[in-house]
């Protein structure tokens, strides 16, 4: 029998990881690790690319479309790389009353993604939080760690422009 | 009365059945089919459609009769008024998220929810809203995807995973945007779909069909210019009589041939003359390799649904497979030289259609190995067994009443060896009838090999030929494939194996007809229906081995050559090639 492209498979998962994941293969329904595994990568990476997944597949013997299935699935597993700034929107209830979906809307025409997507130049990402404790600002909007509040649709472009202002200054 | 029995009743009347009896089973018992559409027989238990509820007295809520078991004492009730109207909104739910196209689509007629739907009683429709919205998917040479008529049953995932060990397919994303698609939602022709259509088979709805190419064929059929020919394989009049109503089992070779004349091709031929073909090369590879020590087991590679799993699961066995070309595609180079050779034909102007009970060989049909270098490929067009029995009824063919016509020779003459191709362990039987006479030198006294007969998922034999033990097995459904190939791997040793990617072989094949309402697929009773067909049609034939085909032979004098010599090499043989993604 031939020798098959197995043996000289190289992964790009790091040393650490891999050992993890065939220690988990040598556990009782392996299987069953798939999502602790994957927390894993995603806390090495910041987010599940599509090449770690399929190793993640072969390397603890599951399926790819499992992997990719579980990982669809679940709110928390971020398939695209996290942007420099990543803006999380407050929908706690005060905010919510207080007009985040507008503010969302705002964000996502200013930068053409969606909630949970990257920005193609890496700046910015998209995402939801739960109520972030400054319902007296709502709306309220995080960029990594600044807290942005009693924010209007209007102000948005402003705000956006400051960022990337900032950014081409270097 | 053992201890292990239960005591349940079920509509008020007492039903003892045993412990562990689903309550979907033990209705059965007592003549009450419970509406269902997720359940499959042969597949794992999903419960994820909630039609087949029941009420038990004391329990809270209606559970699925699929999936909870008898206990001691039950009372169930499985038709009030409150179970009745559950299921109708379940099924009224699940319309007002599907496209209301019914009058045009495939599975008219057919469709499992459509029967349910009427069955229920649902008669209006309660809760129109916004649908869900996806592109049809049709980039596979083999199968379309309509997410838009998915009710997300499982069905297709369970039977990719259980029975065939492909894997290709699961549910991603959740709520209203939730699909089924392979991995990382690549498209078909890009994932490690093997094309066996077995999604097709278990889809209640036309969320899964073939590709079409009706269209292609009608065309040619209507082109003065072209010279049409159409070949069939061996399982297909072990079958397609079922689509115009008659029993399973039922052999239509003559009113498949006459059907097919009056549909306007100009030669009708039989695929069975090269399943002969390749079972005289497919013998002398074995009895080479055996003499003069090449890789051994000796695989068959008829079933292109079980090729394209091997060069993405197990390439290191790209060794063993047998080099012969299917019978499909041998028949179709045939056509394209020898016959047009003969007939003086331009083989530019010859469109070849073959008719399979496949999916996988309308892709098999464009590998490119299949295709002549100046692009023409050598068989034109596929069609399943389904879709010519559509092109019968579109045409107003009244098939039942036909009376039964030959095959057009010389490429329509096969012996009883070739018609047993269809049916799983056909292609060894017939490969050891001929092997043992080329290997001994003389006749066989007993014609049949009923030790590799039956369409059980994977069976072995040992045979004595002169002196020497032979071990070989039978494999359907490529999980069964798979425990085989890991204990080859493992170091068991054979000398010859058959697999096909399909349960019960070709008769169980993605393109064969939709089973009557109320039946399932995967049903062995009816595969070993279509091939007893099949072992008949063998029985009444005057030759049984397919060295002596005395086309064959001519086709040998006149045209090849030297059986596996090099003009038989250059048209009749082909290779594999290792693929990614890698299958796991």
């Amino acid at each position: 029998m031939s020798a098959h492209d197995t043996a000289e498979r190289q992964y790009t998962l790091d040393r650490e990881l891999q050992a993890y994941i065939s220690e988990c293969r040598g556990k009782e329904h392996s299987e069953s690790f798939l999502i602790s595994v994957l927390h894993k990568v995603q806390a090495r990476y910041g987010y599940l690319s599509q090449e770690h997944m399929q190793e993640v597949a072969e390397l603890l013997g599951v399926p790819a479309s499992t992997v990719s299935g579980v990982a669809t699935f679940y709110h928390f597993f971020r398939l695209q790389p996290q942007g420099k700034y990543k803006v999380s929107f407050c929908l706690g209830t005060a905010c919510y009353v207080k007009g985040a979906p507008a503010i969302i809307d705002a964000f996502k025409e200013e930068l053409g993604i969606d909630v949970g997507e990257t920005t193609k130049d890496g700046l910015f990402s998209l995402e939801i939080t739960r109520c972030l404790g400054v319902c007296g600002l709502a709306p309220v909007v995080m960029i990594n760690e600044t807290v942005h509040g009693k924010l209007t649709p209007a102000s948005i472009p402003a705000l956006i422009a400051g960022i990337r202002k900032k950014e081409e200054a270097g | 009365m053992g201890t292990n029995m239960v005591h349940v009743t079920i509509d008020g009347r007492p039903v003892e059945v045993a412990a562990g009896t689903t309550i979907m089973q033990a209705a059965e018992t007592i003549g009450i089919r419970i509406p269902r559409l997720c359940y499959h027989p042969k597949l794992s238990l999903e419960g994820a459609c909630r039609i087949c509820v029941v009420e038990v007295k004391g329990m809270r809520c209606f559970p699925a009769s699929c999936a909870t078991k008898v206990a001691e004492g039950m009372e169930i009730t499985t038709g009030s008024p409150e179970i009745r109207q559950a299921r109708r909104d379940i099924v009224e739910l699940l319309l007002d998220n599907h496209p209301m196209d019914c009058q045009t689509c495939e599975r008219d007629g057919n469709c499992e929810l459509q029967n349910l739907a009427y069955q229920l009683g649902v008669r209006e429709r309660h809760f129109e809203g916004k649908r869900k919205q996806f592109e049809i998917e049709d980039s596979s040479y083999s199968i379309v995807r309509n997410s838009e008529k998915c009710v997300l049953c499982q069905r297709c995932i369970r039977v990719c995973a259980e029975v065939q060990g492909v894997h290709n397919l699961s549910q991603h994303w959740r709520g209203a945007t939730a699909v089924v698609t392979p991995a990382f939602e690549a498209r078909m022709i890009e994932s490690i779909c093997i094309n066996c259509g077995q999604c097709i088979n278990v889809c209640p709805t036309a969320a899964w069909i073939e590709k079409s190419w009706t269209e292609d064929v009608w065309k040619a059929l209507n082109d003065p210019s072209k010279h049409v020919v159409v070949h069939i394989a061996p399982s297909i009049r072990a079958a397609i009589g079922e689509g115009f109503g008659l029993p399973p089992g039922t052999p239509t070779s003559g009113k498949t041939a006459a059907a097919l004349r009056r549909l306007g091709f100009d030669k009708v031929f039989d695929t069975n003359f090269s399943a002969d073909l390749t079972i005289v090369e497919e013998s002398n590879e074995f009895l080479q390799r055996l003499k003069n020590g090449g890789t051994l087991p000796l695989i068959t590679s008829c079933s292109p649904g079980w090729v394209k799993f091997m060069e993405h699961f197990y390439p290191e066995f790209i060794p063993n497979m047998s080099t012969c070309k299917s019978p499909m595609s041998m028949h179709s180079t045939v056509i394209k030289t020898y016959y047009a050779e003969k007939a003086g034909i331009d083989p530019k102007d010859i469109f070849v259609v073959a008719v399979m009970p496949c999916t996988a060989k309308k892709y098999e049909s464009r590998r490119p190995e299949f295709i002549s270098p100046d692009g023409r490929p050598d068989t034109d067009a596929v069609l399943t067994t389904r879709e010519l029995i559509w092109m019968i009824k579109a045409y107003g063919i009244d098939f039942l009443h036909l009376a039964d016509e030959e095959f057009d020779h010389p490429l329509g003459y096969s012996t009883g060896a070739a018609d047993i191709f269809g049916a799983t362990g056909g292609v060894l039987e017939a490969a050891l009838r001929t092997a043992v006479e080329m290997a001994t030198g003389t006749e066989l006294k007993e014609i049949e090999f009923a030790q590799v007969r039956g369409v059980d998922g994977l069976q072995e034999a040992s045979l004595d030929v002169a002196g020497t033990t032979l071990k070989v097995a039978v494999a359907n459904g490529l999980h069964n494939a798979r425990d085989l190939l890991d204990r080859i791997k493992a170091g068991e040793e054979f000398h010859m194996i058959e697999i096909m990617a399909c349960p019960g072989g070709c008769v169980g094949g993605g393109g064969q007809p939709y089973p009557q309402k109320g039946d399932y697929t995967i049903d062995f009773e009816l595969y070993r229906k279509r091939a007893g067909a099949l072992y008949d049609i063998d029985r009444d034939k005057e030759i049984r081995l397919s060295h002596k085909n005395p086309h064959v032979l001519e086709l040998y004098r006149e045209y090849l050559g030297e059986v596996g010599g090099h003009k038989a090499h250059e048209l009749l043989h082909t290779h594999y090639q290792s693929r990614t993604p890698r299958g796991i």
